[in-house]
């Protein structure tokens, strides 16, 4: 039990003392801090919540039935086509999604291990929290959890590996690739359509937090809009649980499939 | 008309010195006014620990008044105590019940070290200070009042950040461990203010980073806000965090320049 103060040293410094070394190049230097850090968590959180809400949106498309899906799955194939050729800029799309959720990974990893340096010792007695709420409390689980869901679906869905879906990559009558009969095939499955809505659930726990969270991190603090902050986070994340949600208990119900 | 509270078991943490080990040890009051503050039920336990020949509890208080922001603990789990917007010398036993159990614990963070007992060293919050927390002015007779003039809201702003005592419940309370409250009042106080714009993108990056140097960091729980017996609000947060995103901008101009 070390019980005398801990410190990092200097952390930046561009205002703090003289620093005789070179100024890192201003990103870097900005990441350095912990308030940067919760600025690429932000900012990686929108360009995420943006991805999740225009799946949602994207995957509404089954309603209207196998062709309508397939084809806007391949539509996305075909971004820009011709002039670049298929498939290059879903990957240049995909490719800026792994590196925002890899620098949220990084910037939650190295914030949590701040937060546990902290407070080395833990209070000894139960704490009593007032505001806290199990969204704020759980983020690491919610996140966790959301990312394994996340690496499931991609095998599932995406890539078809293995044994998790034999389905995924098959054509269909117009030559296509049977999106359609691939997602039924997958959440006609009942343990994986409950796995489903749970994951969805926790992603909109995360969501609810998330989205309140980044007005704070970016410094969007309006006396006059304060109050929509909350209602943004209620109506993104219940937006994206509902049409999520919808989907296995509508392949489960027979409405799609 | 006052009441009684009767057999109050105290669980009180006690530690020898920075470097000990602690742990919790038992006391039984039999009976306190429920007029009594809660500092001084501790003073009546102190009091009858050392005509007992025992060491007593040493604590922290000072003003007992509420704007010193000496005074701390952490009592059932809630810094201050289960009364919003009172400091721990303003709880009075009152919010208490005849034989309720109270736990009493020191803050903790690694940037508070344990003195002995419930006292903590709270200096990191004067580094903090030092590196950002002031105005350059000239000193001589005291200026004139209203010499420069201040829209109301604006002078109601800077004193809702002033009202900071600096007493540490923000970190204590923070799930984290973050300092973020408290810097963010120091430096909105001044921020917001005329005399307080020379400095103000060099303050902000300065008193930020001397922060980073000992506390965590923020997850926008709100628990600070909650425990803080100024209700200082958190919006003072999103305030700082915009003006270090501007500072490190403008301040690594303003060195461009020189």
């Amino acid at each position: 039990m070390a019980q005398t103060i801990t410190k990092r040293g200097p952390v930046s410094g561009t205002a703090v003392a003289r620093v005789s070394r070179k100024r890192k190049p201003f990103l870097l230097d900005l990441y350095g801090t912990a308030v940067g850090k919760k600025y690429a968590m932000a900012i990686s959180g929108i360009a995420l919540i943006g991805f999740v809400v225009f799946h949602m949106i994207g995957n509404l498309k089954m309603y209207m039935g196998a062709s309508d899906l397939n084809q806007y799955a391949h539509f996305l194939e075909k971004l820009l086509y011709p002039i670049l050729p298929e498939k290059v800029m879903l990957w240049i799309l995909r490719g800026g999604l792994i590196a925002m959720l890899l620098l949220h990974l990084h910037a939650a990893y190295t914030l949590t291990v701040l937060n546990r340096r902290a407070r080395p010792v833990k209070y000894q007695s139960e704490r009593d929290y007032q505001v806290a709420s199990f969204a704020s409390r759980s983020m690491r689980l919610t996140g966790i959890v959301v990312l394994l869901f996340v690496t499931w679906h991609l095998l599932d869905l995406t890539f078809g590996a293995g044994s998790i879906n034999t389905y995924t990559g098959s054509k269909d009558a117009e030559g296509l690739k049977d999106v359609y009969g691939a997602v039924v095939f997958s959440l006609e499955r009942v343990p994986v359509a409950i796995f489903y809505v749970l994951a969805n659930i926790m992603l909109g726990t995360h969501l609810f937090h998330g989205v309140w969270s980044l007005f704070q991190s970016l410094g969007w603090n309006n006396p006059r809009f304060n109050k929509w902050r909350t209602s943004a986070a209620t109506g993104i994340s219940t937006l994206v649980v509902v049409g999520n949600v919808s989907f296995p208990i509508a392949v489960l119900a027979g409405i799609v499939g | 008309m006052s009441n009684h509270l009767k057999n109050l078991k105290l669980k009180i943490w006690r530690q020898d010195g920075p470097n000990t080990a602690g742990r919790f040890q038992d006391y039984v009051i039999d009976e306190i006014s429920d007029e009594a503050s809660f500092l001084e039920m501790l003073d009546v336990l102190n009091e009858r620990l050392i005509s007992d020949d025992e060491l007593p509890v040493v604590f922290d208080h000072d003003c007992r008044e509420g704007i010193c922001g000496t005074c701390s603990l952490m009592i059932n789990g809630q810094a201050h105590g289960p009364e919003r917007r009172t400091a721990t010398c303003q709880l009075h036993m009152r919010k208490f019940k005849s034989g309720d159990e109270i736990v009493i614990e020191p803050w903790r963070a690694s940037a508070f070290p344990i003195i002995k007992d419930l006292m903590v060293d709270r200096s990191a919050f004067d580094r903090i200070i030092e590196s950002g927390g002031f105005i350059t002015a000239p000193t001589g007779g005291a200026p004139d009042a209203n010499l420069i003039p201040i829209p109301k809201p604006v002078a109601d702003a800077a004193m809702d950040s002033a009202e900071c005592i600096g007493c540490g419940a923000c970190v204590a309370a923070c799930p984290n461990g973050a300092a973020n409250l408290f810097t963010a009042a120091k430096i909105n106080h001044l921020n917001v203010l005329p005399q307080g714009q020379a400095e103000r993108y060099k303050r902000v990056e300065a008193m930020v980073e001397t922060m980073d140097e000992y506390f965590g960091s923020c997850t926008n729980h709100g628990e600070c806000q909650a425990a803080c017996p100024k209700e200082i609000s958190i919006d003072v947060i999103a305030l700082m965090n915009k003006d270090y995103r501007k500072s490190k901008v403008k301040n690594r101009k303003e060195l461009s320049r020189g």
